[in-house]
């Protein structure tokens, strides 16, 4: 793990977002905007079999009737789908062997953001598949993990390779149906990961993948699937840092987990897209579906995200507790500056017996900023002797900032118990003296003020990312005091 | 001088409560301010501080000749003002370590060197916990969260090693401690005195003076300092009670 303090002081200090930078990769665009042509330019430039381009066809149409939703708090300038380009691709060279063969302007990309491939493969034991753009640059350690028998590689891939466990689970947690943005999804999605895990293996590395928007006006469509079949457990994690633009960039991924009997499934992300200046000028507006289904009894899914980037956000990961005795957890930390809106939370749908689920969401405010928790718990009339815990906390800097919740519960049967606890606080004029008076200015102790009151959370996250996770936490409340 | 204040004049929300507070502290010397409650004895430890709820109206505070009044309350602490507070705030979800790792990193770069590294500061926190006995595993725990009194106090002993202050400024800290806990913060103290530092002790009883025994004694009464004297001053008090400085103010009220 690279921890050069000084380094880490320099970044501290700097209060512009220091992802702002775009490289010069040639790349390969879509028309702009948005009709049947389009959906069948993707999917014939990825070469797809007919089933996809059905799937996408199916979901396009679909999308043509629905309306963009209006019931998240959150003030959505109109956008124009008929202004986007809907793919854009690095150019193709050919297949790398090895890292000598990656476009140079790629790998000092990753080099910018400290999380170069070699050094990923080497120092972290990390199997990165890497996201620029669309399209999966270049995938590692997979012959590592095809020893186990872990298919972790690019959706395109998958597509290619692993066409029948493509067929039988996408869409089957988010159907094409689903909502807006993820039905816009389906039809236009670029790429994404795809990971199975089979029959009682341990995933050995956690899985990592990280995301890039690179192109200007390009939207970002990713699609990811996870499926752990009977016993097996895998350890996810996927991170985000976007180059600065002015233009608000349109981010709608979708993310599907399937967890078997005995499965077991964490999910951890660091959310820091561009969040726009401190006018609320620019930045990405990230409306992204989540949801793992524990389909199998004694299964498990986790998802842990920490989320400081965004213009706006909006985003839900969830759990569908099927299963008899399956388990659902999430654990979240919102961070919300300047003009920043974000409207997350989750869904524990308790459709078997004996579930079992846990929320712990901490949400930070300041500036002019809009921070909302909405959660919904259901306990179906099957689901018997079910539980579920949630808290939900607001911490306000400052006077000019939102912080709202919507717990949504509904329990259908007599022998289920649900707790829920909120709390609103601010940060005390007496714990931040008491840290001046040992030395700290004010936004260090912010920081540390902030990572204490978020450590429940983080402490859930995978080390090399808790590290990066409390480093973005002091760093987007930069500003946020005087 | 080390600490130099005239004619300080403070107050907070418009009510005065400091109203001409003059006192000077040398290198080396262990000064006590003593008095009833309600006589402004925190708050002049708070304005020292810098805390920013208080209006310093009138007069001035030098230390280490720069205008104290003129810089934040991080710059001050920087300069090796340190405060050991009455009552210290709970921070949850941060640990002592990462707490006390932040204040000493800073303070190292203020003096332009480079931070310590995490085995380095771990040896230092041992060796701290040692001179002011903290045998208990509190560097693990948060921030004072869950603390008794007690240890709470004993806990800003262990800061104020840890920083190495020229001027500690330590406000009531006996306030609340039993026989044991208290011997163990005298000791710190004493422990950590030293030619070049200094101490200002705020307390309200005497018996803390048994042990950090002091160069001077004053007596702190409506805003100001009202009588000043060595060790035996405070013996005095001790006999008398503060109703002879209140007897004797008023006495002197009436033949001015």
């Amino acid at each position: 793990m690279e921890s050069d303090p000084n380094k880490i002081i320099g970044e501290v200090t700097q209060s512009d977002y220091k992802y702002g930078f775009v490289t010069d990769i040639e790349t390969e665009y879509a028309p702009k905007g948005l009709n049947e042509d389009t959906v069948r330019f993707i999917s014939k430039t990825k070469n797809e079999p007919a089933f996809m381009l059905e799937f996408r066809l199916k979901a396009y149409r679909h999308w043509l009737t629905m309306k963009l939703p209006t019931w998240a708090h959150l003030d959505i300038p109109p956008i124009d789908f008929q202004d986007i380009y809907f793919y854009a691709a690095p150019k193709k060279k050919k297949q790398y062997e090895s890292l000598d063969q990656v476009d140079p302007e790629l790998l000092a990309t990753f080099e910018k953001l400290g999380i170069s491939l070699e050094e990923q493969k080497k120092l972290a034991g990390v199997a990165v598949d890497a996201v620029i753009d669309s399209i999966s640059v270049k995938t590692t350690f997979s012959e590592t993990l095809a020893k186990y028998g872990i298919i972790f590689c690019s959706m395109s891939e998958a597509i290619q390779h692993h066409p029948e466990l493509v067929k039988q689970y996408l869409g089957s947690v988010v159907p094409y149906t689903d909502n807006y943005y993820a039905s816009l999804n389906s039809a236009v999605f670029s790429d994404g990961s795809f990971c199975y895990i089979p029959k009682g293996v341990r995933c050995p590395v956690e899985l990592s993948t990280y995301f890039r928007i690179n192109a200007a006006n390009t939207g970002q469509f990713e699609r990811t699937l996870i499926v752990a079949d009977e016993g097996a457990y895998v350890s996810y994690m996927e991170g985000c840092t976007a180059p600065r633009r002015d233009e608000n960039q349109l981010h709608a991924a979708v993310v599907e987990i399937v967890a078997m009997k005995d499965a077991s499934v964490k999910y951890s992300t660091v959310q820091n897209w561009y969040p726009g200046d401190k006018n609320g000028t620019g930045g990405i507006y990230n409306f992204v579906t989540k949801r793992g289904i524990c389909k199998g009894s004694n299964s498990k899914i986790s998802w842990t995200q920490v989320e400081t980037g965004s213009a706006i956000t909006w985003k839900y990961p969830s759990c569908i507790l099927l299963g008899d005795n399956s388990v659902g957890e999430f654990y979240s930390v919102a961070v919300t500056n300047h003009h920043q809106q974000a409207d997350t939370g989750t869904k524990m749908m308790h459709l078997g017996k004996n579930t079992k689920s846990t929320i712990i969401s901490k949400g930070i405010s300041a500036g002019k900023s809009n921070n909302s928790y909405r959660g919904l718990v259901r306990i179906t009339k099957n689901a018997s002797n079910s539980r579920n815990y949630s808290q939900c906390d607001s911490l306000l800097l400052g006077s000019t900032c939102g912080a709202h919740t919507w717990p949504y519960i509904q329990v259908e049967n007599k022998s289920s118990i649900v707790e829920h606890e909120a709390t609103t606080s601010k940060i005390s004029e007496d714990q931040l003296f008491y840290c001046q008076q040992r030395g700290m200015d004010a936004e260090s102790a912010i920081g540390l003020i902030v990572n204490g009151y978020a450590k429940e959370v983080l402490k859930q996250l995978p080390m090399e990312f808790a590290v990066e996770a409390q480093k973005l936490l002091s760093i987007s409340l930069e500003g946020s005091v005087g | 001088m080390l600490l130099s204040i005239k004619n300080l004049h403070a107050s907070i929300n418009g009510k005065e409560i400091l109203k001409g507070i003059d006192l000077d502290i040398n290198q080396g010397e262990v000064h006590a301010i003593m008095g009833p409650n309600g006589t402004g004895k925190s708050t002049l430890a708070s304005v020292i501080a810098g805390r920013e709820v208080f209006d310093v109206t009138e007069g001035e505070i030098f230390y280490k000749n720069k205008n104290l009044l003129r810089l934040a309350v991080e710059e001050r602490a920087r300069e090796g003002i340190f405060l050991g507070f009455q009552y210290p705030v709970e921070i949850p979800g941060v640990s002592i370590t990462n707490f006390m790792r932040t204040a000493v990193n800073e303070l190292r770069k203020y003096k332009g060197l480079d931070p310590l590294s995490g085995g380095a500061f771990l040896k230092l926190m041992e060796e701290k916990k040692e001179l002011v006995e903290l045998t208990s595993n509190l560097a693990n725990r948060s921030v004072n969260e869950g603390f008794s009194g007690g240890e709470k106090k004993k806990n800003e002993i262990f800061q104020m090693a840890m920083l190495e202050p020229t001027l500690a400024i330590l406000d009531e800290t006996d306030s609340g401690l039993d026989i044991d806990a208290l011997r163990v913060v005298a000791n710190g103290v004493n422990k950590l005195r030293t030619k070049e530092n200094a101490f200002l002790v705020i307390t309200h009883y005497q018996r803390l003076l048994d042990y950090i025994i002091p160069d001077f004694v004053h007596v702190l009464f409506e805003g100001k300092i009202v009588k000043s004297g060595t060790k035996e001053l405070a013996l005095e008090l001790e006999e008398k009670g503060y109703d002879w400085i209140r007897k004797e103010q008023q006495d002197n009220g009436k033949a001015e």
